[in-house]
């Protein structure tokens, strides 16, 4: 474990650690049982989908025929590709070049707020202008929502959209604290502040980053693309 | 790396020049309190926070055991008796026992015991502290605008269609106190893997430390489960649709499995650092090293792994699988196993040592008596065929009592005075607390040996009024949480009278072995140690060389 930073004088390294190889290997763990919390903070909902799709199935498959899977397959597209960009953020990150960083940012920013763009105009507020938010005035439009509205089972029917309301604005939290995270590392960017020595937060932040697109790879399939 | 760590590195020697600053008086000012990120300054304010809170639950738990003298629903009706109840748990779970060790000795000890200057994260810490405390202030205006009447479980579709209460606050009180509680445990986890003193190995650590890593998995792992299930609770409330409610599509067993499976694991939250505290104080006043050192620390990792998969035992006529039921409780039968290598252990460290009666080994002792009834009586209800008949009964209520109150208070009471001087600086009148230990431990049979037995006879639990039969029990046991009150204030009494008027306690006054005795004073220095310790023994080394070379 002997490194040669120990003897050197690090502006940066907190008080209460011996070395940077400490500090950097705390926080790395840390960053990762964030995650872990992460996992099982989302895997309650999954766990909760997975019950109510194999106990009301042909709900599922209705609610499931209702949504446009290729608004959500567009989205899945501007999401991975925001993921490549933050992957790049913290390799300029890295290599210490701050106005790359600061670029790739903003590309990440700009493509989720693309997905959320998709998400808040053109998914979210027809199925509540339409009757299909869940609760007391849930009742789709024959106009609109043919399917649903034929669609016997209505209880079970909320259940689905419930549940797709609740996992994907939950996602869709994520990622907003996200772009919080991302303007605070434009600013840090942009004072120059990552090196090859400091890189951590923009890596933290791609980890981060990188689960959030994970959970819609799997909400994607689970939501837009039930057979 | 044993050399180059020891160097002491560039903390600016700050405002202490003194040799008798120290943690408490470096600084005086509030802000210098309410913005620290020293563990042991944030320890204290836990402390301070949690003994708030521990007896607004007491004097919930006061108010309706006056109600159940008896027979009939004499000054609090059945509404208001709901909410007692309900308060007094969510009160004594969230805001006292899942913090109590933990966030108070875990934050100051577990620094000082693997030779580091703070936790991993210090700012973490202190936001933890501050999360804590607004989820308090939101339980605080709970209480206020009614209380809550689901009881702690706020199962569907009471809570999300029938109670009369402000369930969406007491949802995201949950949820709130539930991020201190995740923190707090990420922030041991990290600091018990990366911030240890040169030569602190694995199998050098006490098991203080062990039984708080074990918490602290279950800490992050679990509590995210129960906070997104409560939240969704909330929302449903709010929204009036159904994810749980069966009349409107939902499966309310769903949100039972999803509660247990953070809130059976929740209890080895509540009694895992218990344990940990019964290890240092039995090494300690048996001066004996503890039998069986690797078996206990594996014990606290097995409790914690094993604990996830029992939580099915409290849905045993809930109507989940009769198969499903089968596997809990067999694995519940096992998950007993390790808690049993505990006792047997502790009580094989006793049986070699050189056994000192002081305070804290009364309140260990009583810990062993107290943990081991009930843990007992919790086989019991893990056998399904006894568990039916026995189900909602005082039988529960009694059992996870002793191991709540019998166990946990009982070891943070141990704690507490093992603690408080190396906290203080401070020694305490060790005649008075004596007497209140022994009070303490008379006061708690006397209150809950008799719900045992009520609930052996089939006395329902939560509700206001009962069949005369059992009129006499139920007087004994308001007589014993007299009692047990009565004890529970003495140590308020003469701890507070110890900061002003007590002796100094020196830096090791139980003569006991580890870094937090050996190599800090009493209070501790602001940074902990003035040089890195370098371990060079096991711990416990009761019987041989003193553990440390500073």
């Amino acid at each position: 474990m002997s490194s040669a930073v120990t003897d050197e004088k690090n502006e940066f390294l907190s008080a209460h650690f011996q070395n940077e190889e400490q500090e950097t290997e705390a926080c790395t763990l840390g960053m990762w049982l964030f995650l872990a919390q992460e996992v099982m903070f989302f895997g309650a909902m999954f766990c909760a989908y997975a019950v109510y799709r194999w106990m009301y199935f042909d709900a599922f498959l209705a609610g499931s025929q209702s949504l446009n899977w290729v608004l959500g397959g567009a989205n899945t597209v501007f999401l991975l590709l925001s993921s490549f960009t933050a992957a790049m953020a913290v390799h300029s990150a890295q290599t210490g070049n701050n106005r790359k960083v600061a670029r790739f940012l903003w590309a990440t920013l700009v493509l989720g707020a693309i997905f959320l763009f998709i998400k808040w105009t053109y998914e979210w507020p027809p199925k509540i202008q339409y009757g299909v938010f869940p609760g007391m005035n849930f009742n789709p439009d024959a106009h609109h929502y043919p399917g649903l509205a034929a669609f016997a089972d209505k209880g079970h029917l909320q259940l689905f959209f419930w549940l797709y309301f609740v996992m994907t604005g939950m996602h869709a939290l994520h990622m907003v604290i996200g772009f919080g995270v991302i303007l605070w590392l434009i600013w840090m960017a942009n004072h120059n502040h990552f090196g090859p020595r400091r890189y951590l937060q923009v890596e933290f932040f791609g980890l981060y980053w990188h689960f959030v697109d994970i959970v819609w790879v799997f909400l994607f399939p689970m939501y837009y693309l039930v057979t | 790396m044993a050399n180059e760590s020891t160097q002491h590195h560039d903390i600016p020697e700050r405002d202490y020049h003194a040799p008798k600053s120290n943690y408490l008086n470096w600084q005086h000012t509030v802000s210098s309190w309410l913005l620290t990120v020293d563990h042991k300054r944030i320890g204290v304010m836990y402390l301070i926070a949690i003994s708030v809170f521990f007896m607004v639950g007491g004097i919930f738990a006061g108010l309706f055991r006056l109600e159940l003298l008896t027979p009939e629903g004499d000054y609090l009706q059945s509404d208001t008796y709901n909410r007692f109840f309900t308060l007094h748990a969510v009160v004594m779970i969230f805001f006292f026992l899942i913090p109590s060790v933990p966030a108070t000795f875990g934050n100051f000890f577990i620094p000082l015991m693997i030779g580091a200057k703070d936790v991993a994260f210090p700012k973490l810490n202190l936001l933890s502290w501050y999360i804590y405390m607004i989820a308090g202030v939101m339980g605080v205006t709970l209480i206020s605008l009614g209380g809550l009447d689901t009881g702690w479980t706020v199962y569907a579709p009471l809570s999300t269609t029938y109670a009369n209460t402000n369930v969406f606050l007491a949802t995201i009180t949950i949820f709130v106190s539930g991020f201190s509680s995740i923190l707090t445990g990420l922030n041991f986890i990290v600091t018990i893997h990366k911030m240890r003193a040169p030569g602190m190995t694995w199998f050098r650590l006490p098991l203080f430390v062990w039984a708080h890593y074990a918490t602290s998995v279950i800490q992050v792992l679990g509590t995210p489960v129960v906070a997104i299930s409560v939240l969704l609770i909330g929302i449903e409330r709010i929204w009036g649709v159904g994810i749980f409610d069966p009349a409107l599509g939902g499966d309310p067993i769903l949100f039972q499995h999803m509660f247990w499976f953070y809130s059976h694991p929740a209890v080895y939250i509540m009694i895992l650092p218990g344990m940990g505290v019964i290890s240092e104080v039995i090494a300690c006043f048996a001066r004996n090293r503890v039998f069986g050192y690797e078996f206990i620390a594996f014990s606290s990792i097995a409790i914690a792994i094993i604990g996830f998969l029992v939580w099915g035992h409290h849905m045993y006529v809930s109507g989940q699988s009769m198969y499903a039921g089968f596997v809990f409780s067999l694995l519940t039968m096992l998950v007993a196993v390790p808690s049993a290598i505990k006792i047997f252990n502790w009580t094989a460290t006793l049986y070699q040592g050189n056994v000192v009666w002081d305070t804290p080994m009364l309140y260990a002792v009583g810990f062993l008596g107290l943990f081991a009834v009930g843990g007992g009586t919790g086989l019991f209800l893990g056998v399904i065929g006894l568990d039916v008949p026995l189900h909602d009964t005082y039988f529960v209520v009694g059992h996870f009592h002793y191991v709540m109150v019998g166990g946990m208070v009982m070891a943070y009471l141990a704690g507490l005075h093992f603690y408080w001087p190396k906290i203080t600086g401070k020694a305490y009148p060790r005649l008075m607390a004596n007497i209140a230990a022994i009070i303490i431990f008379v006061g708690f049979n006397f209150t809950f040996f008799p719900q045992l037995v009520l609930g052996w006879m089939g006395m329902p639990r939560r509700y206001h009024s009962y069949h005369p039969d059992f009129q006499i029990l139920n007087i004994l046991s308001t007589t014993g949480a007299t009692v047990l009150g009565i004890g529970f204030i003495l140590p308020v009494f003469y701890l507070l009278w110890s900061l002003v008027y007590g002796k100094d306690a020196g830096s090791n006054p139980w003569g006991a072995r580890g870094l937090e005795w050996e190599a800090c004073t009493s209070p501790p220095d602001p940074h902990n140690f003035h040089e890195i310790p370098v371990v060079t023994k096991e711990c416990y080394s009761y019987t041989g060389e003193e553990t440390v070379s500073v």
